[in-house]
């Protein structure tokens, strides 16, 4: 059966993601689309999400303003495959601090079990790109790229580390929930997307 | 995927080093655009103090500006506007979750790498302050730190983005509250957009090459712009905004963001207005909420409008011809 996977387009790089997933889905040669979506009528469609990278404190903010955040937190919670890319990530999390400022009040999905902590990694000036791997999802090799990027210092029991940087946790899978630190969105390799992408088929088929 | 047209790899703000004996990369221009494109759909805002910062992240902004003293000031001051005292934007960036920039004066190098030493996430070599070089601006690929700038048409983003910008705003007229011309000024980029996409499809390098002359960039340039349909790198409007309704009409111009400079904190309902002028820019194709967000605001509160015509300081006109 066709799939519909959408991206959040609240705030942030919501082009490079559906640029990486229509190619993930055409070389995969599944009959799906993907779409950008706003509205919680947008958003009760979906049978799978990428949340993309942005400023988390924006992304939550205005989707609770329109509604959108419960429709998600419903849908998520019901089994829905999704993929939160950095600012996406936290946006999953239950909680999350700021390195500097500490405990932030940002509205959140309270999806992941996971500590979680803002601008982990410094300011712009210190963002990098560096090899990581992802070896439980067969991605052995993927160039990952961390702008003022968050990362995960410890997680529950029913969350799996699916990658590590300088002892950091910078991606987490549970079930059909995925969560990255660094953006596969803005590199020529699809690899990651084309594994949530087969999530995404699974689940509705 | 990341439009890259126009890098330079052999950049001296590209720095390749080892953590922990893992080789990491910084400065490169997927992390430089990379970051302007986390900002797309979003509202930057000027700030003056660690309270106004705390206003604009509360109401839903990208990022904030650090100035000494909002556009409009500066135009009441006069004389030479300088990049903004340390201390404050430290304490801002001790206070706010969001990236914090900073503006330096054009052409300014030293100023730039002040501001790159404070770790600001992006300098804006900006019109608002007081040029130090007329003919020269910074050559910003020796940064790591990624540089926003301003232009007026297509010709002028290119070549700020050949310098090694990361980000183009339009100009507009700074401290007017008269969006007039940040809509001619973005107007101009599409339409030269439109026109050497034109010249690309058809085939005709040789009117390329002309149309490169004529832009003082490289054909290379030209070309893969003209290729891509679009700037390589994201482009917000910035100079005379201060309505929801200014912001929205932007944002259907196609631009990707945008920079609110004294609308907000010279208006007398800075904190509705801030949160309103963010509702407008995320729900800009949806009218009945661009007309709930311009509902928040007062009109009679809005800041003062200065007339084009009448100004004494173009700030658009600085660097315009470098």
């Amino acid at each position: 059966m066709s799939f519909t996977l959408g991206i959040l387009s609240i705030q942030g790089d919501v082009a490079e993601n559906l640029i990486s997933t229509k190619a993930a889905i055409s070389e995969l040669g599944f009959d799906g689309k993907v779409i950008d979506v706003k509205t919680p009528d947008e958003i009760s469609q979906l049978d799978g999400l990428i949340i993309p990278g942005g400023e988390s404190t924006t992304i939550g903010e205005l989707s609770l303003v329109n509604g959108s955040l419960k429709v998600l937190k419903e849908k998520i919670d019901n089994g829905m495959p999704v993929l939160g890319i950095c600012a996406g990530m936290i946006m999953l999390a239950k909680t999350a601090n700021d390195k500097v400022v500490g405990k932030t009040d940002q509205p959140l999905l309270d999806i992941l079990d996971i500590k979680l902590e803002r601008n982990s990694f410094g300011r712009q000036r210190q963002s990098f790109e560096t090899d990581i791997s992802l070896d439980s999802i067969n991605i052995p090799k993927f160039n990952g790229v961390f702008i003022r990027a968050p990362s995960v210092s410890d997680v529950g029991s029913d969350v799996e580390v699916l990658s590590k940087f300088n002892g950091k946790i910078v991606a987490v899978k549970k079930g059909n929930v995925i969560g990255t630190s660094f953006h596969p969105e803005l590199t020529e390799d699809i690899s990651l997307h084309k594994y949530f992408v087969n999530l995404v088929n699974s689940f509705k088929n | 995927m990341l439009p890259l047209s126009g890098e330079r790899l052999d950049a001296k703000g590209i720095v390749s080093e080892k953590e922990n004996s893992i080789d990491v990369l910084r400065g490169s221009s997927t992390l430089k655009r990379g970051f302007a494109h986390m900002l797309k759909n979003g509202v930057i805002m000027d700030v003056t103090t660690v309270e106004q910062a705390q206003i604009a992240e509360e109401a839903g902004a990208v990022s904030v500006m650090v100035l000494d003293k909002l556009p409009s000031e500066v135009r009441k001051a006069g004389g030479v506007a300088r990049t903004a005292s340390i201390r404050i934007i430290e304490d801002i960036m001790d206070s706010v979750t969001i990236p914090v920039m900073a503006k330096c004066r054009i052409g300014h190098v030293h100023e730039a790498l002040v501001l790159k030493e404070t770790d600001v996430d992006m300098i804006d070599e900006s019109e608002v302050l007081t040029p130090a070089d007329e003919l020269r601006h910074i050559w910003k690929w020796d940064f790591t730190t990624p540089f926003v700038n301003g232009a007026r048409s297509l010709a002028e983003a290119l070549r700020r983005i050949e310098e090694g910008a990361a980000m183009i705003r339009t100009k507009g007229e700074p401290g007017t509250g008269n969006v007039a011309e940040a809509i001619t000024h973005i107007k101009k980029v599409n339409d030269g957009l439109r026109t050497i996409k034109g010249i690309y499809d058809s085939g005709d390098n040789q009117e390329l090459v002309r149309i490169a002359r004529e832009f003082k960039v490289s054909y290379d340039i030209v070309e893969q712009t003209a290729k891509l349909g679009r700037l390589p790198v994201v482009n917000f409007a910035a100079g005379g905004i201060a309505t929801p309704a200014d912001a929205a009409y932007l944002m259907s111009l196609g631009c990707d963001g945008i920079f609110v400079g004294s609308g907000i904190f010279n208006a007398d309902d800075a904190k509705e207005r801030a949160r309103a002028i963010v509702l407008a820019t995320t729900f800009w194709n949806e009218s009945d909420k661009v007309k709930e967000a311009q509902k928040m605001i007062d009109e009679r509160q809005s800041m003062v409008g200065l007339d084009i015509n009448t100004l004494e300081l173009r700030m658009q006109d600085r660097g315009g011809s470098a």
